[in-house]
């Protein structure tokens, strides 16, 4: 047993709104730069729909993430290591730009410069890439915002595997649902494995992967060996990019950006303890169903005396290991087993969870429309069909999804019954599967959802990494090279400026002197 | 000594050494200083089309001539003659590097193209970019030049020469030059070019050839990758409070 700790996120997409405010602070953070306009460390997707990039999900198509060898062996999809390196020339298995979008803006001067016209006049867009006017944008990362364009084109959706979509086609049975995606912080991550100079890292404290901008020499092999397509590259730097799980914010016991500004409060964050020893066999289990479990196998339970005294001896800190016994994530992944990761059938054991949407239900249920099985709603009679969020969640095993959306309802069923009658019903419980303990938990962190619930996030020992004393006065976020952002005009090495800034300090109180100090 | 003769001395007695202590000296400064800058800039993700056979035409075609110059031209001359002798030596070099030399122009010439036609990659071209390529692609023509002269047997041309020049740079033979004097200006035009590139090598996009080199450290790397930022000491400590 190896223990290590990682901040894990779970998102309840019972409450996404889909408003997008995860996405737009992301951005404004981390990627509005040249080079990654048409990126989204962040994006919320409507389902069901082909998503961003383009048809990501289907991994015939762009063999992201991990396949078994015929000796039951885990390889990379996209190919052998030997075939990796062939393909650094021309990767085939790369999206474009325009499976993404061609990021675009829009030609406001005109609006000044407009000549008397008998319309007004119109800002056109230009892309930002080449600069030229764009006749039309075809698309964007957001296109199939609540369930925009034709059905025909959105069913192409990979998660309506077995399902009969056609009749999801008419109004009257039409559904959709939020899905917020961002990097799955993998334990299992094709795109470390990908990397042929081998700039991507996991970091053993808090689990989060991330790309060396250094050492990456823009190979392009983790974009696509990563199966959710959360590698982005950046076209002006030459460098690929990923979503850093705010890190800066997390050593600090601060949430993600995305989590804090989350308006629907649907974001959690809290750590989880596993066993690095067992990552590789619960990866390369046979039957794609059985990695849901075999992740769950993987988790270790912070309670437990054994699993401590060996996390010691491994150095995570106390203090983690206190955060891992209030940790949400284990409540919900582990306890209550309502979170579930999102596509385990890609081997990448991802470490961003997802609840099941609820459908809109107890109206219709209540007049009598959809069936009841004891004094529950059926679930399988929600709007949304349960072999849809299989799909999503749990490589198409239907059982444990039935059984979280169960919980919820009954848990629903519950409080309305406490709140509105001012009775306990113990019935609904005992056929939801809950305690009374359980779902008064659950009610606490799924319904009221407090800041210091959803967010456990114990801060990292930097002290004990580096001295403290030697980094003051240096530049808190930057690309290499050290306080340069990457993007000044003129160097001798060929565009991208580096060397010592200067920061100019001002005095205060003085004569209106200003020293410039070099660091 | 008249200035033509003092050119060829300064050109193939001295330039190699400039060129080469640029090339290795300016890549190790660029290492480890820019190391930002240290990449192999694919435009794939802008623009897919023509890639696939214009960038593996030409990338394939100079890893083959790149391996055939240094292997042939560095490689002990007992150890060749143990193999073959030296016409066919001569011979493999021609039909070789002249097969290998066609694909990597093709390759080049449609990756020129693309870059030129496609106003994505137009705009986002660095000066550099567009040079570099056409240095490359003179190169190549020359080389195939090279290639139609040796097989003509051009007077003043031999094999044994360019050899000994090539293996006299890496041994500080002292004249070396002079083993040049009675070669044709083709020859003596590649030379020069070849050398260039080492030159401006390390100030473009060229560098990512050393990384290229350095990937075959792939196919011997665990897929997984961890790193700490504990010091030894500190994960050492038990129950950090």
């Amino acid at each position: 047993m190896k223990v290590r700790a990682q901040i894990a996120m779970v998102l309840n997409l019972d409450k996404c709104i889909g408003c997008h405010t995860c996405s737009v602070t992301c951005k404004n953070v981390w990627t509005s730069r040249l080079g990654m306009e048409y990126a989204w460390f962040n994006n919320v997707e409507t389902k069901p729909g082909i998503g961003y990039p383009k048809d990501w999900e289907n991994q015939d198509k762009w063999k992201g993430g991990w396949d078994l060898k015929r000796n039951g062996k885990l390889k990379l999809k996209q190919g052998s290591r030997l075939q990796v390196l062939l393909n650094l020339f021309a990767n085939p298995n790369l999206p474009e730009i325009d499976d993404y979008y061609e990021p675009f803006t829009f030609d406001y001067e005109f609006l000044q410069t407009a000549p008397e016209m008998p319309t007004p006049p119109v800002a056109r867009p230009i892309s930002v890439i080449s600069g030229q006017r764009m006749e039309k944008i075809e698309w964007g990362p957001n296109w199939e915002e609540i369930l925009g364009g034709e059905f025909a084109k959105r069913s192409a959706d990979y998660n309506f595997e077995d399902v009969q979509k056609d009749i999801y086609g008419e109004f009257e049975n039409t559904f959709m649902m939020y899905l917020p995606r961002l990097c799955e912080h993998c334990l299992n991550p094709a795109c470390v494995a990908s990397c042929p100079s081998g700039s991507i890292y996991k970091r053993e404290e808090d689990g989060i992967v991330l790309i060396d901008q250094d050492k990456c020499r823009g190979w392009r092999m983790c974009v696509s060996g990563c199966p959710y397509k959360k590698i982005y590259y950046n076209w002006s730097s030459g460098k690929a990019e990923k979503c850093i799980f705010c890190y800066p914010r997390i050593e600090a016991g601060q949430p993600t950006v995305c989590s804090e500004t989350c308006v629907g409060r649907i974001r959690y964050l809290g750590v989880l303890l596993y066993d690095a020893d067992r990552i590789e066999a619960a990866a390369s289990v046979a039957n794609p169903q059985d990695l849901y479990g075999a992740q769950l196998s993987v988790f270790l339970d912070p309670h437990s005396q054994a699993v401590q005294e060996q996390a010691r001896k491994d150095g995570v800190p106390d203090l983690w290991l206190e955060a891992a016994t209030r940790s949400p994530a284990y409540k919900m992944a582990m306890e209550w087993k309502i979170a579930f990761p999102l596509h385990p059938e890609y081997r990448t054991l991802p470490m961003v969870w997802y609840v099941p949407p609820l459908s809109p239900i107890q109206a219709r249920a209540n007049a009598g429309e959809i069936g009841m099985q004891g004094h529950l709603p059926d679930v399988d009679s929600l709007r949304i069909p349960v072999r849809y969020l299989a799909n999503l969640l749990t490589a198409g095993d239907e059982k444990p999804v039935q059984q979280a959306l169960k919980k919820m309802l009954g848990m629903r069923a519950f409080y309305r019954e406490r709140q509105l009658e001012g009775r306990d019903n113990a019935a609904l419980l005992a056929e939801a599967g809950l305690t009374q303990a359980e779902a008064e938990d659950m009610h606490r962190y799924l319904s009221i959802a407090d800041y210091e619930d959803r967010y456990v996030i114990p801060t990292t020992h930097r002290e004990y990494a580096e001295n403290a004393y030697q980094l003051r006065g240096e530049c808190g976020f930057s690309f290499g090279n050290g306080c340069s952002d990457g993007s000044s005009e003129a160097s001798l090495f060929g565009g991208k400026m580096a060397g010592k800034k200067v920061i100019p300090l001002k005095t205060m109180g003085g004569r209106g002197t200003e020293n410039k100090v070099d660091y | 000594m008249d200035i033509w003769a003092y050119l060829h001395q300064f050109l193939f007695g001295f330039y190699p050494y400039i060129a080469l202590t640029v090339f290795f000296v300016g890549s190790l400064l660029r290492f480890d200083r820019e190391q930002y800058s240290w990449r192999a800039d694919s435009s794939q993700l802008l623009r897919k089309k023509q890639l696939r056979w214009g960038s593996n035409l030409f990338h394939f075609g100079v890893l083959v001539v790149f391996t055939g110059h240094l292997v042939g031209f560095l490689m002990p001359e007992p150890i060749v003659l143990a193999f073959m002798n030296e016409h066919a030596h001569e011979l493999l070099a021609m039909v070789g590097g002249g097969v290998a030399g066609v694909a990597a122009i093709i390759g080049l010439s449609i990756l020129i193209h693309r870059r030129l036609t496609e106003p994505r990659l137009r705009s986002n071209s660095r000066p550099w970019d567009l040079l570099i390529v056409a240095i490359l692609w003179i190169q190549l023509a020359l080389g195939l030049a090279t290639v139609y002269f040796s097989s003509v047997k051009v007077e003043g041309y031999s094999f044994q020469a360019l050899i000994y020049y090539v293996q006299g740079i890496v041994i500080f033979r002292p004249n070396n030059a002079d083993l040049l004097l009675t070669i044709p200006w083709v020859y003596k035009l590649h030379i020069f070019l070849g050398l260039t590139i080492f030159l401006v090598f390390p100030f473009t996009r060229l560098v990512h050839i050393w990384s290229g080199f350095a990937s075959v450290f792939y196919l011997f790397r665990p897929f997984q990758l961890m790193r700490t930022r504990r010091t030894r000491q500190a994960r050492g400590v038990q129950g950090i409070k």
